[in-house]
């Protein structure tokens, strides 16, 4: 217990890094997720072919592919992210992204077309349809698949470790180099990280879906 | 005084020349020419298959057509876009699913589109609903969910709301078609009393009552095209096409 004691500063500043990490990359990637959507289901078609396109790269190529290029690969183009953390927020929310869509779309085809329709025939625009009356149910319907993203999102935080920011993964390795001895308590003490930021997550989501349900 | 824009009175509302529309090889809709006048309502009746639900959904464009032209109060129906959308504004649409808003209260269904599209206040627009609904008889139901309604409450609050953006014409897609027998009557009610109030209507059903007291004019269906088109007395009496008496013996008759 000393041992936690005396590791507490590097083990709280990681879990905050952790958790920042999860949280902004998770609020980014909702943003990019229904702009994608919105694209994709818009009826222009080159805003479609683009959207399908990110869609598929991103969620088709690895993440630590992903965060490779935008750590090292984007120097051939004379482009740098201000800082490490930023660099991984971008690799994590452009990834989370392409999953949102998905997750999204699933929500939006689940949405009865006369739901659509009636918007239409009321006079309102593709932006209003969407805004108005088809997001509002999607949102709704995909609380469940939108909380399994952002579980994936929170542990896929880990491989930001790989590319130097100090987030509970790295201070898992930094630990356990320097104290073989209590490689157990080091490993739980990171697992209860992590837990706390998932756990919770999966009791929030369950009361997000009871309490949007719409009854048809 | 009249606007320089606006066609003379007499000039057809609604107006379908050369109407042609094809769901891949099937020609669903054959030449359709119609002209509906002002405060006149058409019923378009036929069999199942002969293009009477497409019909009334090309007239505001929820289905295009591939050649012809339509026309509304003297304007070319555009394609999509703004235009578009404006003028479906000036269009009541009421479905035989009813399609109330299913995340939106009663009132939000009915306000939503004076708000959004004609950029009411939100109290103007609650006024106006909350009368509208007292003319459709839901008041009562105002703050409650469409799912915790009656079919036919639910497709008098949808008339509710396509007469909150005040349209110069309502099409009604076979509005008693999904209803419980008992519910059909207070639908019809409701819809008669707006042919009595002089809007124009064309009105998809398989309600024969309803085409004998509020018609002004029955369109008979076949195959895509307009076989018959004549008042209701003389449709139901004395048709003229072997296709129209076929029909009507076999739905009359029992």
């Amino acid at each position: 217990m000393q041992f936690l004691a005396d590791n507490f500063p590097l083990l709280r500043d990681a879990f905050l890094t952790t958790l920042s990490l999860a949280v902004i990359s998770g609020i980014c990637a909702l943003v990019l997720g229904t702009i994608l959507v919105a694209m994709r289901v818009s009826p222009v078609g080159p805003l479609r072919a683009l959207a399908t396109f990110y869609v598929e790269v991103f969620r088709n190529t690895p993440l630590t592919v992903v965060f490779f290029f935008l750590a090292f690969g984007i120097y051939e183009i004379d482009l740098q992210f201000p800082s490490r953390f930023i660099t991984a927020v971008a690799a994590l929310s452009s990834y989370t992204a392409a999953f949102v869509c998905e997750a999204l779309r699933s929500g939006i085809n689940a949405v009865p077309p006369g739901q659509a329709e009636a918007a239409r025939a009321l006079g309102l625009d593709f932006g209003q349809t969407l805004r108005t009356v088809v997001l509002p149910q999607a949102f709704r319907t995909v609380v469940p698949p939108l909380g399994n993203v952002w579980i994936a999102l929170a542990k896929n935080t880990s491989i930001a470790a790989g590319f130097a920011v100090t987030d509970l993964t790295a201070a898992l390795q930094r630990l356990s180099n320097a104290n073989a001895d209590q490689l157990l308590l080091v490993f739980a003490a990171i697992v209860v990280g992590y837990l706390v930021i998932t756990l919770p997550s999966a009791a929030l989501i369950r009361i997000i879906e009871r309490r949007v349900a719409i009854i048809r | 005084m009249t606007s320089v824009t606006s066609p003379a009175i007499g000039e057809p509302l609604v107006r379908l020349s050369g109407v042609n529309k094809w769901f891949g090889d099937l020609h669903v809709l054959q030449d359709v020419d119609l002209a509906i006048d002002r405060g006149e309502v058409v019923v378009v009746i036929g069999p199942s298959g002969s293009g009477k639900s497409t019909l009334c959904r090309t007239i505001n464009r929820l289905e295009s057509i591939e050649k012809g032209e339509i026309s509304i109060d003297g304007v070319k129906l555009p394609d999509e876009g703004k235009q578009l959308a404006r003028l479906r504004s000036d269009v009541g649409m009421v479905f035989q699913s009813f399609n109330l808003f299913a995340h939106k209260t009663i009132l939000e269904n009915v306000t939503l589109g004076p708000i959004k599209v004609r950029g009411k206040s939100k109290a103007d627009a609650e006024k106006r609903a909350r009368q509208l609904l007292e003319r459709v008889g839901v008041s009562a139901q105002a703050d409650k969910y469409p799912a915790q309604l009656s079919g036919g409450q639910q497709q008098r609050v949808a008339i509710a709301r396509a007469l909150a953006m005040d349209p110069k014409v309502m099409l009604f897609d076979e509005p008693t078609s999904a209803l419980d027998p008992e519910m059909i009557n207070e639908v019809l009610d409701v819809m008669i009393s707006l042919a009595r109030d002089g809007m124009t209507m064309i009105v998809v059903t398989h309600e024969m009552g309803f085409a004998r007291k509020a018609a002004n004019r029955v369109v008979f269906m076949d195959g895509g095209r307009i076989v018959e088109s004549s008042d209701p007395e003389t449709f139901f009496t004395n048709p003229t096409s072997d296709r129209a008496k076929d029909f009507l013996s076999k739905i009359l008759n029992h």
